[in-house]
């Protein structure tokens, strides 16, 4: 029984983190059909900028812990709009209009450059800034005793996800974003300035990948090549759940995220291999993902 | 049998290359070996490509590949290398012929997606098997070929470098062929438009599934050449960057020539080389700027610079 619950708490603590990291990689393939490789070195940028803001600001000021909480957003805030304009201004709109595969390499180009940024600006040692996590304390749930931190980010990954389906499907944007993701042509033949769309929806993807990466940096030692991991870990959710859907990530992260905390606690040798076994059988059944939409085949 | 120009110079550059084995360094001809080995993977990446499949998870049949040799030598007393590398190929060929009969009915990013996916669990459980030293991985036991047993060191990597030459060019020339040949112009066809190649008659699901069974075989010759090069095998080969690298040099070379890989692999290695001794931080980004300048300006890959000379002759 403990361990069912064990199971339960784990998968869902894996699965909002999951939902954090993927939903900017969803956002952004749903709208602009790019597959973004780079989305694992914003979620590290993320991590590295607040992770070090944090750092400072505990080294030095000691002020109340609660202002740690508003760095930890603000970093990821500020690091992903930047990068977000930059990226999208700079290299992806000479881009467009090509190949979806092609995008992928591109974007893999740019992993390659970020990562390699990410080691010239701050070093290759480890950073820490645990400070956030540890003073929330744990809370004891009969024999187990769960972090209160990673309990917040459940809540925080469900609030984001209502968030971003409430834009998406109640706001006049997010009714004009809607319909660029039906038909690009006619949004712009319509009047919707699809060049405008596509840079906020980028920056929204990368601030969103920036966020995880700054919420995640206080349970972890942020180093080099995090974002490596990640992005193969995100790609398996929003494929499992269909590329483009938000409702899709999430079932997708809960899917990944229960099994995988099944596999640690059952069988811990099949850890890794559950997560990308579950994304083959999805597959092999469904293409398209669980919630993707069916594309016709253009002659 | 009729050797054209194109077979009778791939042979006379594997002769130069052999010959050259006697008088080069040994570090020179280890790093000729790897970047060789490697791009017989990259063949296979490119075979697909051709047909208009990238493929993120061919590090999955250069493990296999490497693994096969690795075990075969510790666990079923396999010491002689073509045996063991043929038993590579056997494996890999048997798994592909199964992943292929799913593989083939995606396109795009699909199929990246999924061969990623199958690289990665292949890596998952390599990872996790402590019998296969975990993610150390393990050192592939000394091997024989045809009974001989080169001496250790400089005598063995010589004849892997040997080995690496000739199975250089028998693959060459064979997908040289097949370029040629009919259905290896099909295969650009189906890139083209594939529903145009179905309502000429033809299965490209049935091609692509014979180009993806294909490339496995020549990707896990390679891996394993490198396991006997390296004399180690170890998980990483099946991890997703490694797949990436061999993206990047296909792309890097270009579809152009069967010849491109190899010294796209080469070039690639030499760079890789010196980027890591001189600016360790900052290769990757070199890499990546590579990369983004090959496909703006050469998207044809590195072998354009070589065929752009000769159409301007003609003209």
């Amino acid at each position: 029984m403990t361990s069912l619950l064990a199971v339960l708490i784990d998968g869902s603590i894996y699965a909002s983190w999951l939902f954090l990291v993927a939903a900017g990689l969803t956002v952004i393939y749903g709208v602009m059909r790019i597959l973004n490789m780079a989305h694992g070195s914003f979620y590290a940028i993320g991590a590295y900028s607040a992770a070090s803001l944090v750092g400072w600001y505990f080294n030095n000021g000691m002020g109340p812990a609660w202002v740690s909480y508003l760095l930890l957003v603000g970093a990821a805030l500020v690091a992903g709009l930047i990068v977000g304009v930059i990226v999208e201004r700079g290299l992806l709109r000479l881009m467009y209009g090509r190949d979806e595969i092609l995008m992928v390499i591109i974007t893999y180009a740019l992993l390659l450059i970020l990562e390699d940024g990410m080691k010239i600006v701050w070093g290759v040692s480890p950073y820490f800034a645990y400070q956030p996590y540890s003073e929330l304390g744990r809370t004891s749930l009969g024999l187990l005793k769960v972090s209160n931190y990673d309990v917040a980010l459940v809540g925080v990954s469900a609030l984001l996800g209502l968030g971003l389906w409430a834009w998406l499907e109640r706001t006049n944007q997010g009714k004009v974003l809607r319909a660029v993701i039906h038909d690009r042509e006619i949004a712009v033949a319509m009047g919707v300035n699809v060049k405008l769309m596509f840079t906020i929806t980028f920056v929204l993807g990368t601030t969103l990948g920036a966020l995880a990466g700054a919420l995640t940096a206080p349970a972890i030692s942020v180093v080099p090549g995090i974002g490596i991991e990640v992005i193969v870990l995100a790609f398996a959710v929003v494929v499992i759940g269909g590329l483009g859907s938000i409702g899709g990530a999430a079932v997708g992260a809960l899917l990944v995220g229960l099994s995988r905390a099944a596999a640690v606690h059952y069988a811990p040798e099949f850890e890794l291999f559950v997560i990308y076994g579950v994304m083959s059988l999805v597959l092999a059944f469904r293409p398209e993902g669980l919630f993707g939409r069916t594309l016709v085949r253009k002659i | 049998m009729r050797l054209d120009k194109t077979e009778i110079s791939l042979g006379l550059v594997a002769l130069a290359c052999v010959l050259f084995g006697f008088v080069s360094p040994g570090w020179l001809i280890f790093l000729l070996t790897i970047a060789l080995a490697k791009a017989l993977v990259v063949q296979g990446v490119v075979m697909q490509m051709r047909s208009g499949l990238v493929s993120f998870g061919q590090g999955l049949f250069y493990c296999i590949g490497g693994y096969t040799v690795g075990m075969g030598g510790q666990f079923f007393g396999i010491h002689d290398a073509i045996a063991a590398l043929s038993l590579g190929m056997f494996v890999a060929i048997v798994i592909a012929m199964l992943l292929g009969l799913l593989l083939t009915r995606y396109r795009e990013i699909f199929f990246a997606m999924l061969s990623l996916a199958f690289s990665m669990i292949l890596f998952g459980i390599l990872v996790k098997s402590q019998e296969l030293g975990s993610t150390d991985g393990f050192n592939v036991h000394d091997w024989t070929l045809f009974g001989w047993a080169p001496e250790a060191g400089a005598g063995s990597q010589h004849t892997v470098f040997t080995m690496t030459v000739v199975a250089g060019l028998i693959v060459a020339v064979l997908l040289h062929r097949y370029t040629k040949a009919g259905v290896g112009v099909i295969c650009e066809a189906v890139r083209e438009n594939e529903v145009r190649v179905e309502y000429l008659g033809l299965s490209p699901r049935w091609l692509l599934y014979g180009n993806y069974v294909a490339a496995a075989a020549v990707s896990a010759l390679g891996g394993g050449l490198t396991a006997l090069a390296t004399g180690h095998v170890d998980p990483e080969m099946a991890y997703w960057t490694t797949s990436g690298e061999f993206v990047f040099i296909a792309l890097l070379g270009g579809l152009g020539h069967v010849a491109a890989p190899f010294i796209a692999a080469i070039v690639f290695s030499f760079v890789r080389t010196y980027a890591i001794e001189f600016v360790p931080h900052t290769w990757q980004m070199i890499l990546g700027f590579t990369l983004l300048a090959v496909i703006i300006f050469l998207p044809k890959g590195l072998w354009s610079l070589v065929s752009r000379e000769k159409t301007g002759e003609r003209a």
